[in-house]
């Protein structure tokens, strides 16, 4: 027979985006150890419902840590106590009975709440929009293997193409930065051959979006990485501000050429 | 699409001019410590070195004093535009927020940057331009510095803010410095804990340095 | 009515060329003129709408996710297969169309699958260039592993995310064409109701999931693109939103639905721990490829450490049973085998419901091969990941796996075009019944969403938009009026009926039959059984149904309800067709028909045909339409993996 636990939770309550919201105290009991975190939610939003109640509004979809839908801060961590791991991984033995937790949102001017634990993170998607991409258009690609990628390049695109887009980063920032973020897209692009021609553009749009949704700045804390359920490492973001100063030389090159030409 | 914002309207163009002027105070902060330190060999050595910095042809030694003003204005300029602008990125705080990656000075980037922001105003009053009340004592021009130095450090109070002031510029270059090579992109897996030690040396040596200089006086070293 | 498949007959090599040959094109200067809806955007309708949105069409796309790049094809794992031959391992177009066939048990259309074949080359091409980083050789070479039984090595992967960096790459690409203005992209929008005008379908009701406002889309075209219809067992390897609404909203409205019964379950997931668990986890199969199964010989060992059993009491039953493929047999057959064993009460971990439902994946000998290193660089991600759910070391402690469903086969039924039978209708990816017959094989649902999405589909929909008088209705139209209203009174419906019940513990009531009754192994009298009770559950859910909040508000509950609601209707018609099907074949395994050796028994002269259901209302019997199904290429045998 597995351990249960009992539980008390701090939720963040919020009806809308315009709505005040605040903390509400639940407890609960009997959850098996074995439990994930979010089947811990479900159990309680069960006997909300229950009781006529209505239930803890928080994103979830796949539940095996690669949607990266999931995501709120669990006594001040986002994602919870376990590294590595996203919110839908962590399971209950990771605490003890008589545990009090507080349940709060991702918070960020540019994440703003929907309801509950539930935030609107479109600017990550916004930030791919303006330039995370390589314009491939369908149809018109070269054969697979006339593009060599050395192993290491490929590799290291894989660490930052392994980003989830989750929003943790921005929640666990002081500065509620979304370089990581960025810094992993855009690294992932620029690290491959098939990167390189769009790379000005990308890094010089990419970022100017990014300071545009409102996110804070990179003051170097590293608490992004510590809270990254993927490990992309603060490396990417160096390699960002690199990539930016060279992009920022680069499309002046281009513009005063353009200008003698015209 | 949108045009993009230039570079100094980015976060991270803030921040390159931030390194870069924090580079050339950073490398001032050295200099001025290693003259100064010259105290400690005595009245002839350190009354001659401030001489001899006054009779720099006149482009070197006011060029030079610009060139630090000008980094001086753009750090705190910048800073300021950035710190406001977080300010507004987290409207709603965390209850509870647990940090654990991100280190004393990192946090305190902030308040150690504006205590020397004050400290600085105060130390040129206290010995370039004299004339603040606090602290006050006979000042001698640049070519007595030698008591001025001991007469300035004749107060224990001045000496305590000395020191706290020299306690904040340890904790705000360590951050500054390893900073400097992250936003620059001057970093490499294999290096980074390089970077991290060395920045933790120069600040403690430019901390240490710059605490022996008051202590001297306090401690009659140099008197 | 008669299912006309449309497809092109002759030499099959040349099919799909031909085909696109004699299709309609739309001049560039016209294609802005035409709005096309993609719904869902996965691997099949992420590419289909960049794919749209690059060549000039107005594209709205829906996914219920906030954003696209949710999708669930994001966790797929192992890889993606297409016949390069880059290992010069004999591998070929033909080989893979080959082994399509034979491994969904000859019940696919030879034609979609040789397309399928041919197509597979250029979507690895096509990612490439997209930047996803596939794992590559030190030559700079992209590199390959055998995957699921094949013996050839065809599969492309990005370490154990492969899914994930397939659908990044779509995601990418649709990114750049929302960024143009392109595609205007609806996250958080939940398709309810087809619009179907004059016989075409030309629009979609869909209800914002923040704000709860119900609208109109209108568009000259639609596709879905919504996935499969796995959590109708409430607990499978689908993302908890994965729902069969979208498909199933376009059958009531009259696409007939095919081959429903044809469920794939995967062999190596993690079991179930306990009565609270929300959904199963998969892990990549590629583990097969260096993991050993076994159970206790003895019953009275299932309890024991499993180090405390020597290698004299172990059965490696997949090494006993097929010598030549071992454990790398195919889905199905590992899956029913890892059934027996546990059915025979040797199977292992904790007991859930009285039943001990595990079998061991043990890496021991792999390790003592290999080295701990080269395992953990293999799969150290899904090592990783067991020890996070399961809380043991799979390094130290073998790991316990049980088949989950993890796949759908059936889906709407759809010609050569993947057009539904509502024309203008289309249909791609797992949403589709098209490619993998019975059974799919590892690495192909890539593959074929993929070439739905980017090479497919751009090509039939215009084929059928250069054919086709555009849309003139606006939302004044009967039709879409109608479609509204429908939509807005089934809404209030959930949420005036204020019962006792939630909707969650009808889907796993629900789901929990579908298992036994419905699972991996069926009879015509368990069959029966879930027939009765179904509309039961269905009667109770419409009167002790529990929706709290509002209409006009994100209600977790209200979207879930919906989703239910179709389940139920749905999971009869599965049983349906699995009671009709009298055969066993690939996923659907009818416990009467069975080989001596406990293999599935196909009755090709009597099933050799597609089951596509007509709808004919909730509680009135459904009609059986079949599309015979032709052979010319890939003679059906009894498949051996001995």
């Amino acid at each position: 027979m597995s351990k249960t636990l009992n539980l008390v939770l701090h939720i963040w309550r919020q009806k809308n985006r315009d709505s005040r919201g605040g903390f509400v105290r639940y407890e609960i009991s009997d959850v098996s150890e074995h439990s994930s975190f979010l089947e811990m939610l479900d159990q309680l939003n069960e006997q909300l419902i229950a009781r006529g109640e209505e239930p803890v509004a928080f994103d979830h979809d796949c539940r095996e840590g690669i949607c990266g839908a999931c995501g709120m801060v669990i006594n001040g961590e986002p994602h919870g106590p376990q590294k590595l791991t996203t919110t839908c991984q962590l399971h209950m033995r990771k605490f003890k009975s008589g545990d009090e937790l507080y349940l709060e949102p991702f918070r960020a001017q540019a994440f703003p709440v929907i309801r509950d634990l539930i935030v609107d993170r479109a600017p990550l998607d916004r930030i791919v929009q303006a330039g995370g991409f390589i314009g491939a258009r369908t149809g018109s690609a070269p054969d697979a293997n006339s593009i060599l990628v050395p192993k290491e390049n490929a590799d290291r695109a894989m660490d930052a193409a392994a980003c989830i887009g989750c929003g943790a980063c921005v929640a666990a920032c002081p500065n509620a930065s979304a370089m990581l973020f960025t810094a992993a897209k855009a690294g992932h692009l620029n690290l491959l051959p098939q990167g390189q021609p769009e790379r000005t553009a990308r890094v010089l749009n990419m970022v100017s979006q990014m300071d545009s949704e409102g996110f804070g700045h990179c003051t170097n804390h590293f608490e992004c990485m510590e809270a990254c359920p993927k490990g992309i490492d603060v490396d990417f973001i160096a390699k960002l501000n690199r990539d930016y100063l060279r992009a920022n030389v680069e499309s002046r090159e281009v513009n005063s050429s353009d200008n003698s030409a015209g | 699409m949108k045009k993009a914002l230039s570079f100094l309207e980015t976060t991270i163009g803030k921040k390159v001019v931030m390194a870069l002027s924090g580079l050339v105070l950073f490398g001032f902060v050295i200099a001025h410590m290693l003259g100064n330190l010259q105290v400690l060999m005595g009245p002839e050595v350190f009354n001659a070195y401030a001489i001899g910095m006054h009779s720099l042809p006149a482009p070197i030694f006011w060029g030079g004093r610009a060139v630090i003003l000008i980094a001086f204005v753009l750090h705190v300029t910048m800073a300021l535009q950035l710190v406001t602008r977080t300010a507004a990125a987290r409207p709603v705080p965390y209850t509870k927020k647990k940090n654990e990656r991100t280190t004393y000075a990192a946090l305190t980037m902030k308040m150690s940057g504006l205590t020397l922001l004050f400290f600085v105003l105060y130390h040129l009053a206290h010995f370039t331009f004299p004339g603040v009340a606090m602290g006050a004592y006979e000042h001698l021009g640049y070519t007595q510095v030698y008591s001025n130095f001991v007469n300035g450090f004749s107060i224990p109070w001045v000496t305590a803010l000395y020191v706290a002031a020299m306690i904040s510029l340890g904790f705000h270059l360590y951050h500054g410095s390893f900073s400097l090579f992250q936003t620059l992109g001057l970093v490499h897996p294999k290096r980074n804990h390089i970077i991290k030690g060395a920045a933790q040396i120069v600040a403690l040596t430019v901390t240490t340095g710059n605490i022996i200089l008051p202590l001297s006086v306090t401690f009659g070293l140099v008197s | 009515m008669e299912l006309k498949s449309q497809a092109p007959t002759g030499p099959i090599e040349t099919r799909w060329e031909r085909h696109r040959f004699n299709m309609k094109l739309v001049n560039p200067a016209n294609r802005r003129r035409h709005t096309v809806i993609v719904v869902g955007t996965g691997l099949a309708g992420g590419a289909l709408a960049a794919t749209l949105g690059e060549q000039g069409y107005n594209v709205k796309a829906f996914c219920y996710q906030d954003s696209p790049r949710r999708a669930h094809s994001i966790a797929a794992q192992g890889g993606i297969n297409a016949a390069k031959n880059y290992q010069n391992d004999g591998d070929s177009v033909y080989r893979l169309f080959y082994d399509t066939v034979k491994g969904g048990d000859f019940r696919a259309r030879e034609s979609n699958v040789y397309r399928l074949a041919e197509v597979s080359v250029n979507i690895i091409d096509q990612c490439v260039a997209q930047g996803v980083p596939f794992a590559r050789e030190y030559s700079g070479l992209l590199d390959n592993r055998s995957f699921g039984g094949a013996q050839v090595s065809r599969t492309f992967y990005a370490r154990g995310q492969t899914g994930q960096q397939l659908l990044l790459g779509a995601y990418q690409a649709l990114s750049k064409q929302i960024g143009r203005g392109q595609v205007q992209m609806f996250g958080r929008h939940e398709m309810l109701e087809l619009i179907v005008i004059d016989g075409r379908a030309r629009g979609i009701v869909a209800r914002n999931m923040e704000t709860g406002e119900i609208r109109a889309h209108l568009a000259d075209v639609v596709a879905l693109c919504t996935g499969g219809y796995g959590n109708v067992f409430f607990l499978s390897t689908n993302a908890k939103g994965c729902n069969v609404t979208a498909t199933w909203r376009a059958h009531r409205k009259g696409a007939l639905f095919a081959n429903p019964c044809y469920t794939q379950i995967h062999p190596t997931c993690i079991p179930v721990s306990g009565t609270s668990q929300s959904k199963l986890t998969l892990m990549s199969e590629s583990l097969r490829n260096d993991g050993r199964v076994w159970v206790p010989k003895n019953p009275a060992d299932v309890t024991k450490s499993p180090d405390q059993i020597p290698e004299s009491d172990r059965d490696y039953y997949l090494e006993r049973l097929y010598p030549s493929f071992g454990n790398l047999v195919p889905r199905d057959i590992a899956s029913r085998r890892a059934k027996d064993m546990c059915d025979e009460g040797r199977g292992v971990g904790p007991e859930v419901n009285g039943q001990r439902r595990g079998v061991y994946l043990d890496f021991k000998d792999a390790i003592q091969r290999m080295g701990k290193k080269a395992v953990e660089e293999k799969y150290g991600n899904l090592f990783e990941m067991y020890e996070r759910i399961a809380g043991e070391d799979p390094y130290k402690v073998p790991m316990r796996i049980y088949p989950a469903v993890h796949y759908t086969m059936g889906g709407l039924w759809v010609d050569y075009n993947l057009m539904s039978t509502i024309g203008g209708l289309f249909v791609g990816g797992e949403a589709n019944f098209s490619d993998h017959g019975a059974n799919r094989l590892g690495a192909s649902a890539l593959m074929q969403g993929l070439a739905d999405g980017y090479f497919i589909l751009p090509y039939t929909i215009a084929n059928y938009l250069a054919q086709t008088p555009r849309n003139t209705a606006d939302e004044g139209h009967p039709a879409v009026r109608e479609a509204l209203d429908a939509v807005r009174t089934r809404t209030e419906k959930f949420l005036s009926i204020r019962g006792k019940r939630s909707p969650d513990s009808f889907h796993r009531e629900l789901g929990q039959l579908m298992w036994e009754k419905c699972g991996m192994a069926r009879t015509k009298q368990g069959l029966e059984e879930a027939l009765a009770k179904i509309p039961a559950i269905r009667e109770e859910f419409w009167n002790n149904l529990n929706v709290l909040g509002g209409a006009s508000e994100l209600n977790v509950s209200l979207e879930k309800a919906g989703r239910v609601a179709d389940f139920l209707e749905l999971g009869e018609l599965m049983c349906r067709d699995a009671l009709v099907r009298e055969e066993s074949c690939g996923g659907h395994f009818r416990e009467e028909h069975q080989t001596p050796e406990g293999e599935a028994q196909r009755d090709d002269e009597n099933f050799s045909h597609v089951s596509a259901w007509e709808f004919t209302g909730t509680n009135s019997a459904p009609i059986l339409h079949k599309e015979q199904l032709e052979f010319e290429y890939v003679k059906p045998t009894q498949r051996s993996y001995k």
